[in-house]
């Protein structure tokens, strides 16, 4: 590692060195280091059971690891814990428990909020105002079970949003959604991206990648290559990334990939 | 009926013990619906089964009938049990449920042995704690009511002022732990507020029955409303509503044990629920399917109509 490298990783928005993950002796993850530019929005893409998840939850400590090491902004998790917003999988809670979306969104000022303190005005404008940004303020007061997956997806982006955060992890947030909510997710990727924010993305559809990100890592249980998308989303490296599973169509003289 | 109902609280003693019983349910309530909410319906009960050795230890050791003696012995054995289920989930292959249902099941064995052997011995046969298996609120005195009182409002306490921590870790563990709440202590001290609730509650209502005083009182509340501000309420009522009735009826001193007539009234309340609660209930979810087919019907029959208006004037 030069000099130049290092004076980078000292205030990346998120540097992770030497990342191992296992479930009951098995590795999931293997030895992960890379570090994230400011500013960009980067996919992660690997095949299923790649460990995409699982990275992301043991960077966020949500999981434990093995061994390495995690920096964001140049301190701990721990220390920097409130300018990470975090989107997890939409699946992973129960969407028939009694609250509304706009309760929901202000659970993203719990964390600035500190003990027994409940949100007042302040924080209700500020969840009305990422609803509106997801385009969801028609919804504030529907039960969250009332919402189709995509508006659910989009509840839990505002509450990531309403975290006001500067690095923002989504575990897929395009899974199962609409083409509306594909869209509002794409524009609000893009504002985030204007405010100088960083977001990192756990990402399925390989058609769409070159047109949403910045930066790919790409894994497959270990970290095959990270870099920009012009130079490492190439069929070589996908392939090595996918190996058997991924099929090359060439189609109307551009190349296609499809993942699985 | 109104005559019974005037000489319950023309008693002292019955009027103390009603109170103790309603504040009792009302606690129970609002605490088991995070329990309900956390899906962990089947933990209260093992809590519950779990607290029989406990008591009989408590009593073994210091020969003396006292409720916050008993109290304290529930509270270990329930730790213990809880302990057990998280061993045995962690170090071998079985499901948490299948870990609960043997912990439980072992922990009133012991429990039913230790009661059996208290009762042939001496001190043993005057102690009535074989009334700890289905409750007899009436055999309660003025110090157990201070205690249920204390209890009540040390839960109710715990959930107004951790009510939005709670919440969180209830709908979305995993995002509260990423924003930095310490989810484990949060989790180990609802466990021990339930626990609590569990303990207290096995004089009046049984170590079989106590945990519908947390679980049924939740689900009928959850007909009510999409809120769980009102929802904790609801459960508090209706919880609060079935302690009162159990203790009532217990009071007529025809040997009717507590715990069951409690039961009986929480499970009437649930049914009402299920059944009446607009929204949510069966009947109003019926009633809207009608309406809304009638409505679709008559509109498709309009459609065709118009459709063939249209083609005439062509």
């Amino acid at each position: 590692m030069n000099r130049e490298t290092k004076r980078e990783t000292a205030s990346a928005p998120l540097s992770v060195t030497g990342m191992t993950v296992a479930y009951q002796k098995k590795a999931v993850v293997e030895n992960v280091s890379f570090t994230l530019p400011e500013g960009r929005l980067v996919a992660l893409i690997g095949p299923n059971g790649a460990g995409k998840s699982t990275l992301l939850k043991a960077v966020l400590g949500l999981v434990p690891s093995i061994s390495g090491s995690v920096a964001i902004y140049g301190d701990t998790y721990k220390k920097m814990r409130s300018r990470v917003g975090y989107v997890p999988q939409r699946e992973s809670v129960d969407w028939d428990f009694p609250t509304d979306a706009l309760d929901v969104v202000m659970m993203g000022r719990y964390g600035h909020l500190g003990w027994i303190k409940r949100p007042g005005r302040k924080e209700k404008e500020l969840a009305m105002n990422t609803l509106e940004k997801v385009g969801m303020a028609d919804f504030a007061r529907r039960q969250i079970s009332q919402l189709s997956g995509g508006q659910q997806q989009r509840v839990f982006l505002a509450r990531a949003l309403a975290q006001e955060a500067d690095l923002y992890v989504m575990d897929e947030p395009f899974a199962g959604v609409d083409a509306a909510t594909e869209k509002a997710i794409i524009a609000l990727l893009g504002e985030l991206k204007r405010a100088g924010k960083t977001v990192l993305v756990v990402h399925h559809d390989l058609s769409t990648v070159e047109e949403y990100f910045d930066h790919v890592l790409l894994l497959n249980k270990k970290l095959i290559a990270a870099g920009p998308v012009e130079t490492t989303f190439t069929p070589q490296l996908l392939h090595e990334t996918y190996g058997g599973k991924l099929a090359i169509v060439s189609s109307s003289g551009r190349e296609a990939l499809v993942g699985e | 009926m109104l005559d019974w109902l005037i000489s319950l609280w023309s008693d002292p003693n019955t009027r103390w013990i009603l109170l103790g019983c309603t504040l009792l349910g009302l606690g129970s309530g609002v605490i088991g619906s995070f329990t309900f909410l956390r899906r962990e319906s089947l933990l209260g009960d093992t809590l519950a089964h779990a607290a029989l050795p406990g008591v009989c230890v408590a009593f073994m050791l210091h020969e003396v009938k006292s409720a916050s003696l008993f109290l304290l012995g529930a509270l270990f054995a329930g730790i213990a049990a809880v302990l057990c289920v998280s061993a045995i989930s962690r170090w071998t292959r079985i499901k948490s449920d299948a870990a609960m249902g043997i912990v439980l099941t072992f922990f009133f064995g012991v429990g039913t042995v230790m009661l059996t052997h208290i009762q042939h011995s001496g001190s043993g046969s005057q102690s009535g704690l074989d009334k700890y298996l289905f409750g007899q609120a009436a055999a309660m005195v003025t110090g157990d009511v201070y205690l249920l009182m204390g209890v009540s409002v040390l839960l109710i306490l715990a959930a107004m002022l951790l009510f939005k921590e709670f919440k969180l870790i209830s709908f979305d563990p995993g995002f509260a732990r990423g924003i930095g709440l310490p989810v484990g202590l949060l989790e180990h001290a609802m466990l021990i507020l339930t626990t609590i609730a569990v303990a207290a509650g096995i004089q009046a209502v049984g170590v079989v029955l106590v945990a519908a005083l947390l679980i049924t009182p939740a689900a009928a509340a959850r007909y009510w409303t999409d809120r769980l501000p009102v929802m904790l309420l609801y459960a508090g009522l209706f919880g609060a509503v079935s302690g009162a009735a159990g203790a009532a009826v217990s009071t007529l001193g025809e040997g009717i044990p507590t715990g069951p007539v409690t039961v009986l009234a929480a499970t009437l309340l649930f049914v009402l629920s299920l059944l009446l609660a607009p929204g949510r209930g069966l009947i109003s979810r019926g009633l809207r399917r009608r309406i809304l087919k009638a409505d679709y019907a008559r509109s498709a029959e309009r459609g065709a109509l118009n459709a063939a208006e249209g083609g005439s004037r062509k």
